[in-house]
């Protein structure tokens, strides 16, 4: 067959022919972009307070989803062990403002940038030593979370929904509207907003710098709980799951390392991208392209808007 | 005395001590590195494995004093499935003597083969690393014993076929997709299953997941769901069984037509809940803790807090396999005392015995291992021994036994080694000749 045909015709061509296993591809992309999108506000929120590109976001979310199964092991109550992991992850918000942020204050980027891989070494070391390398199963159910699908037989064929998968969509995208509305409209995402402008600007209308970065870390540390539970519940939850953190890299190039709206979009953009990509234009290259598509996606926009799509364009004297 | 002469004293002193202390440690132990990873994305298939090894030689050192009334050294070094940590273990290792090198990753082993002659270290890759490997002529150093990646495949295909009712035509025109970790160890049998694909007529679909994509394959699933094919062969190892498992699920794959290389441990099926009742996949020795030396584990290792294991998991498919290779490990040992009459060997020696195991049912028995497994018996020519495997099912709760013992097919697969040596040496000449002498012909 004609290669030019293939690339460019025949996808949409099967496109046409086989809806129904378009729109499962478009669900799928759809659902891990959601999930994309939380892992990228995490990286967006700390990025705007602190000014930092928070290298630990992935592993936050291993040791949060740990923290819920491993103290749900012990014999704690699904819900009460999702309490006390919010403790936890409001504990590791002060520690970090305590012993990383604030003695570095006023520091190049590149030492906080440094501290954040410290971070995330301490907290693999401290997940490993408390709860051991083993994946675990997440407590979904246990947690009153759906399972099973829900088959719909449109489109001239089949189009499956997880309910686990549903269920992921909804809470992602009730978190990214509740973050975005927290952080537009209330007293606090005010704040943060001064500080993301100008740190010196904003301690000189009094605004409590380390209050902003315990608030800022202690949503991130939500939004990777949040994460961790769902990527958890579809796979399980081991120390793995800090790859899948990596694919928020090519949602921040896309969405700009500053916009909440960015995350949502980049992280769309690439989830549906990735699984187009990987389901019609894969098999032409012998599969696999899904590791890489997100970061060529990223730098094909990138071209056109070095700032990513909602990125802040900066201007800099000299 | 000047401080210059005075720090050169101190500094003979202590490499006399150092020296002094290694010949102590050499006369007195039998050093065996175990390269593990109980971190990382892989750590899921590590642990219990890493125990498993452990824990059989920890069991030899209390029970019987090591081998041959010399203790074992054991120590791990923590690779994370990284063939560059991995290489460092190496080398780190490598000062202090070790008689046989367990790299558990086919890619660290494929980049250490050319070291084993030159360091004189036997590496043991136990049913993985590169397949071409059994032939002892070309890889004196190299043993993959019971079962290469290539065997286990034909065992596979041979399993479908009698599924099928019976003999290899019954492949043709079937379509079976593989599904596989895009890197060394799942790239291994791509030239086999191109070959056999032609002989056989039927038709490959290949799914590779890359190490980032793990747990993210709905797009590998959704392409199955599209392709259709009859069966699905599987070549996974950590985070990725687990989610292949769930998607396959997810999909409605049916599960009696999955079938998985022997990488799959219980906590994999697990994840996936009811929907994961029928999985299949290869093994070649049992599950479960009712075995004598396995009881003895439990009480000499497990009980006494020297296991890292937890008692449960003791017997479990991986452990199991773990145990095999601390097994294989310890024989080969027994049979270098034996072949050397020396008690304290080195590398060389426990190559030899390699090259001359014989663990038939009398020794298995012997050693607490009595229906464990098969017997395995290696020659000079043949590191591996191609031994059959079965397959055995999911029931929901645990694996039970699903067909009986099916050989691999030599036929086919022996040609293709032997070619795939003699490409592999050509491509990486000058590759030494043999020059080992052979204790062990037949």
């Amino acid at each position: 067959m004609n290669p030019l045909y293939q690339i460019f015709v025949d996808p949409f061509v099967q496109m046409a022919g086989a809806p129904d296993l378009f729109a499962q591809t478009i669900w799928e992309g759809f659902v891990g972009g959601m999930l994309y999108a939380l892992i990228a506000l995490g990286y967006v929120l700390i990025f705007k307070a602190s000014g930092v590109f928070n290298f630990a976001q992935g592993i936050m979310m291993v040791f949060a989803a740990l923290t819920l199964v491993g103290l749900h092991e012990m014999g704690v109550h699904a819900y009460i062990a999702l309490l006390l992991t919010l403790g936890v992850m409001y504990l590791l918000a002060v520690g970090v403002e305590r012993a990383v942020l604030r003695p570095l204050v006023n520091q190049p980027d590149i030492i906080l940038f440094m501290a954040t891989f410290g971070l995330t070494y301490l907290l693999i070391g401290a997940g490993e030593l408390v709860f051991g390398g083993n994946p675990k199963t997440m407590i979904a159910k246990e947690l009153g979370l759906p399972s099973g699908g829900i088959d719909f037989n449109i489109l001239g064929g089949l189009v499956s929904l997880q309910r686990i998968d549903i269920a992921a969509a909804v809470i992602a995208s009730i978190l990214v509207a509740g973050l975005a509305a927290f952080f537009q409209y209330t007293r606090v995402g005010r704040a943060l907003r001064a500080v993301a402008d100008d740190h010196q600007a904003a301690l000189s209308v009094g605004i409590s710098l380390n209050e902003i970065w315990v608030v800022v870390w202690f949503a991130a540390g939500v939004v990777a709980l949040a994460t961790g539970v769902m990527w958890g519940a579809r796979s399980n939850v081991s120390f793995a799951l800090q790859i899948v953190a990596l694919k928020a890299l090519p949602v921040l190039i896309l969405g700009g390392f500053t916009s909440v709206p960015g995350a949502i979009v980049g992280g769309l953009v690439v989830g549906i991208g990735e699984k187009l990509g990987e389901f019609y234009w894969g098999p032409l290259l012998g599969g696999g392209i899904e590791s890489w598509l997100a970061y060529v996606i990223a730098l094909a926009f990138l071209l056109f808007r070095p700032h990513g799509l909602f990125g802040e364009k900066i201007i800099e004297r000299i | 005395m000047t401080n210059a002469n005075l720090r050169l004293i101190l500094g003979a002193a202590t490499a006399l001590g150092l020296g002094a202390a290694t010949q102590t440690f050499a006369q007195d132990s039998i050093y065996v590195p175990l390269l593990t990873y109980r971190t990382g994305p892989y750590a899921g298939s590590g642990i219990p494995i890493a125990d498993g090894m452990r824990d059989y030689l920890t069991m030899l050192n209390e029970r019987d004093g090591g081998i041959g009334g010399v203790r074992i050294d054991i120590e791990e070094c923590e690779t994370g499935y990284d063939t560059k940590k991995g290489l460092e273990c190496y080398e780190q290792v490598k000062p202090k003597k070790p008689v046989v090198m367990n790299p558990w990753s086919t890619g660290l082993t494929l980049s250490i083969i050319p070291k084993a002659s030159v360091d004189k270290i036997p590496i043991l890759s136990m049913a993985y690393g590169l397949s071409a490997a059994a032939r002892g002529n070309v890889f004196p150093w190299v043993f993959n014993p019971p079962a290469t990646y290539w065997d286990g495949f034909s065992q596979m295909l041979e399993y479908i076929a009698n599924k099928e009712g019976g003999g290899v035509e019954k492949l043709k025109g079937k379509k079976i997709g593989y599904i596989y970790l895009d890197a060394g160890f799942g790239r291994e049998p791509l030239p086999l299953i191109e070959q056999l694909s032609k002989d056989f007529g039927f038709t490959p679909t290949l799914y590779p997941v890359a190490g980032t994509d793990m747990q993210n394959q709905s797009a590998q699933w959704l392409n199955v769901r599209r392709d259709r094919p009859d069966y699905m062969i599987m070549f996974g190892w950590g985070a990725l069984n687990p989610t292949a498992i769930k998607e396959a699920v997810k999909i409605n794959y049916p599960m009696d037509k999955f079938v998985s290389i022997w990488w799959v441990g219980e906590d994999d099926v697990k994840a996936a809940g009811d929907g994961a009742k029928g999985f299949r996949e290869l093994n070649w020795h049992a599950v479960g803790a009712e075995f004598p030396a396995l009881k003895d584990i439990q009480t000499r290792v497990v009980e006494k807090g020297k296991s890292q294991s937890p008692k449960e998991k003791v017997g479990s498919n991986l452990y199991n396999r773990g145990l095999y290779n601390g097994m294989l490990i310890a024989e080969a040992i027994v049979n270098a005392q034996k072949v050397t009459g020396r008690k304290v060997v080195n590398g060389e020696d426990v190559r030899r015995g390699l090259e001359s195991l014989n663990v038939d049912e009398a020794r298995l028995k012997q050693i607490g291992l009595e229906g464990f497994s098969g017997p395995v018996k290696l020659t000079c020519a043949d590191h591996n021994g191609h031994f059959p495997t079965y397959v055995q099912r999911w029931d929901g709760e645990k694996f039970v036994k699903d067909s009986d013992w099916i050989k691999p097919m030599s036929a086919k697969v022996d040609p293709l080694l032997e070619a795939d040596a003699k490409s592999y040496a050509e491509k990486n000449a000058p590759w030494p000749a043999r020059t080992e002498a052979c204790d062990n012909k037949s």
